[in-house]
């Protein structure tokens, strides 16, 4: 046990490499059973008639896009699968790239169908954070006169009916802190009454129980909420239940591995405490 | 005066939406006061710019420990500021007006920074978090009292839950007593312990919130003006 205490953290490390690599090199999969917080959401975008207008507020950056992307390319898809108008926007600088890259990587290769301004629009980033969201709950136009385009709202058929959130059947926030999914309870489903689904990090998540169900329908939290979230969309479209479009039950068995060595190196940790106090202290 | 202006402009800022709140016919009000906080959003990021231009800027001019990191930062910044600025590899939308297309879009300098150098180092960075939670746990997590020996409990439970080895450890517990399983533990946890918790945390914020933003509404609390010299 003594070796235990002058451990090198580099075995450690290596260790950590090792859990989360093996996995994934060999495209291990293990089965997710939805939850009811994910079930809710997944319920409400298929129950929605066709062609209901959904607000997807992708509030984050690069730095989430790993946790994070799973859970909107699978909102995404399931919108677009169920003929769902979307209307994209973010309220963080660095988040527009992650708008462009679910229109271009998503939708218009999954979606051939799917016309930009009939089917979907791209709002863009503006400054101002949870004020943006203020704004728009009562006029969209104050803050969005044009889409991140140029083209003014009016000119497209999708927005040229939107004055406001009210005119949302669903707002999704998929967010990574603040401005997030606090500010969308607290400036637009709250005073509003629009259903709200939301998407967060791991770590982010617990803040967002207490909402659950009364200002918001249900929760996305981290890659098991996506994982969980594309098993439902693989059972009810089976042509989604492919492996290049499940990536969060992919990325899910890395994790397994990762709080399974983080478990084993709290309890060796314990251990080697308790034979150092049982044995004394060095003469 | 230095201080009785922006005091008088942050409570009015501050009553029209509170006023707003309760009187619909002030919501013109409160959006209007909505764009100026905008407005004003959009100059913080050039003042935040300019700072970080003027800071890093000394650090090399003193020649101190670390400067070469402030170089790299100055670099960085005006490459891509100046990349973004100039739409640099920008390809018009009509294949004639110049400057026409978007900031970032696809093969800009702009894209190439943001897609090649920001995105790797960023999620480099984050996934660093993994090994260093890996070593404090073993370092730093150990059962020394009851509350340390409850987080553990929890840790572990939240931790199997999170997985598919929660499922697959108690598997044999009948579907009647699913509340007994480390998943529905997990969720027990969440609903209610967390819950609580996190209620508490959050009245206990909003409270604060709310009377300190009275203060400052009422001019009682003006630290957030500076010492006014």
């Amino acid at each position: 046990m003594g070796w235990l205490q002058n451990l090198d953290r580099r075995w450690i490390y290596l260790a950590m490499l090792l859990a989360v690599a093996i996995p994934q090199l060999l495209q291990v999969r293990f089965p997710e059973q939805p939850t009811p917080l994910v079930q809710a959401v997944f319920d409400k975008v298929e129950q929605l008639p066709e062609g209901s207008r959904v607000l997807l507020s992708l509030d984050y950056g690069p730095v989430s896009a790993g946790e994070l992307e799973p859970m909107t390319a699978a909102l995404a898809r399931h919108c677009c699968l169920k003929r769902h108008k979307v209307v994209f926007m973010t309220l963080w600088p660095d988040g527009k790239p992650a708008v462009e890259s679910t229109i271009t990587k998503i939708i218009n290769v999954e979606f051939l169908e799917h016309q930009y301004g009939r089917d979907h629009v791209d709002l863009g980033y503006k400054a101002g954070k949870e004020v943006v969201i203020k704004t728009i709950a009562t006029n969209l136009r104050l803050e969005f006169e044009q889409d991140n385009r140029g083209t003014p709202l009016d000119e497209l058929p999708l927005t040229a009916g939107i004055n406001n959130l009210e005119d949302f059947e669903l707002l999704v926030s998929i967010s990574a802190g603040f401005p997030g999914l606090k500010e969308w309870v607290q400036y637009a489903s709250s005073p509003l009454g629009v259903p709200l689904a939301v998407g967060a990090t791991a770590v982010q998540a617990p803040q967002a129980y207490p909402y659950i169900p009364g200002q918001m329908l249900g929760i996305l939290a981290a890659i098991k909420g996506a994982a969980e979230y594309e098993v439902l969309l693989g059972n009810r479209y089976p042509a989604y239940a492919t492996p290049t479009r499940q990536d969060a039950v992919r990325r899910m068995a890395p994790q397994f591995s990762a709080h399974l060595l983080i478990i084993a190196l709290i309890v060796l940790g314990n251990l080697s405490a308790l034979w150092q106090r049982w044995k004394g202290p060095n003469p | 005066m230095k201080q009785t202006i922006p005091w008088l402009i942050a409570a009015l800022a501050g009553g029209v939406v509170i006023a707003a709140f309760f009187i619909p016919a002030a919501q013109p009000w409160q959006d209007r006061a909505g764009q100026w906080f905008e407005v004003l959003a959009g100059f913080a990021f050039v003042l935040g710019g300019a700072n970080l231009f003027v800071m890093n800027l000394r650090k090399i001019a003193a020649q101190g420990p670390g400067w070469g990191y402030a170089a790299v930062t100055l670099v960085s910044f005006v490459v891509t500021l100046g990349v973004g600025l100039w739409k640099v590899g920008v390809a018009p939308r009509d294949g004639r007006t110049a400057w026409q297309g978007g900031y970032l879009d696809e093969g800009s300098a702009l894209w190439w920074l943001f897609e090649y150098a920001y995105n790797p180092l960023v999620a480099t960075m984050f996934a660093l978090l993994a090994f260093y939670v890996a070593s404090a746990a073993f370092r730093a997590f150990r059962l020394k009292n009851t509350e340390a020996s409850l987080l553990l409990a929890t840790a572990f439970i939240v931790l199997l839950g999170r997985t598919y080895a929660g499922a697959a450890l108690t598997s044999f517990v009948p579907p009647e007593y699913s509340a007994l399983t480390i998943p529905g533990m997990t969720a027990l946890i969440m609903k209610v312990v967390n819950t609580a918790g996190q209620r508490a945390i959050m009245i206990g914020i909003a409270l604060g919130v709310a009377a300190t933003s009275l203060k400052v509404l009422l001019g009682i609390n003006r630290s957030y003006l500076g010492s006014g010299d």
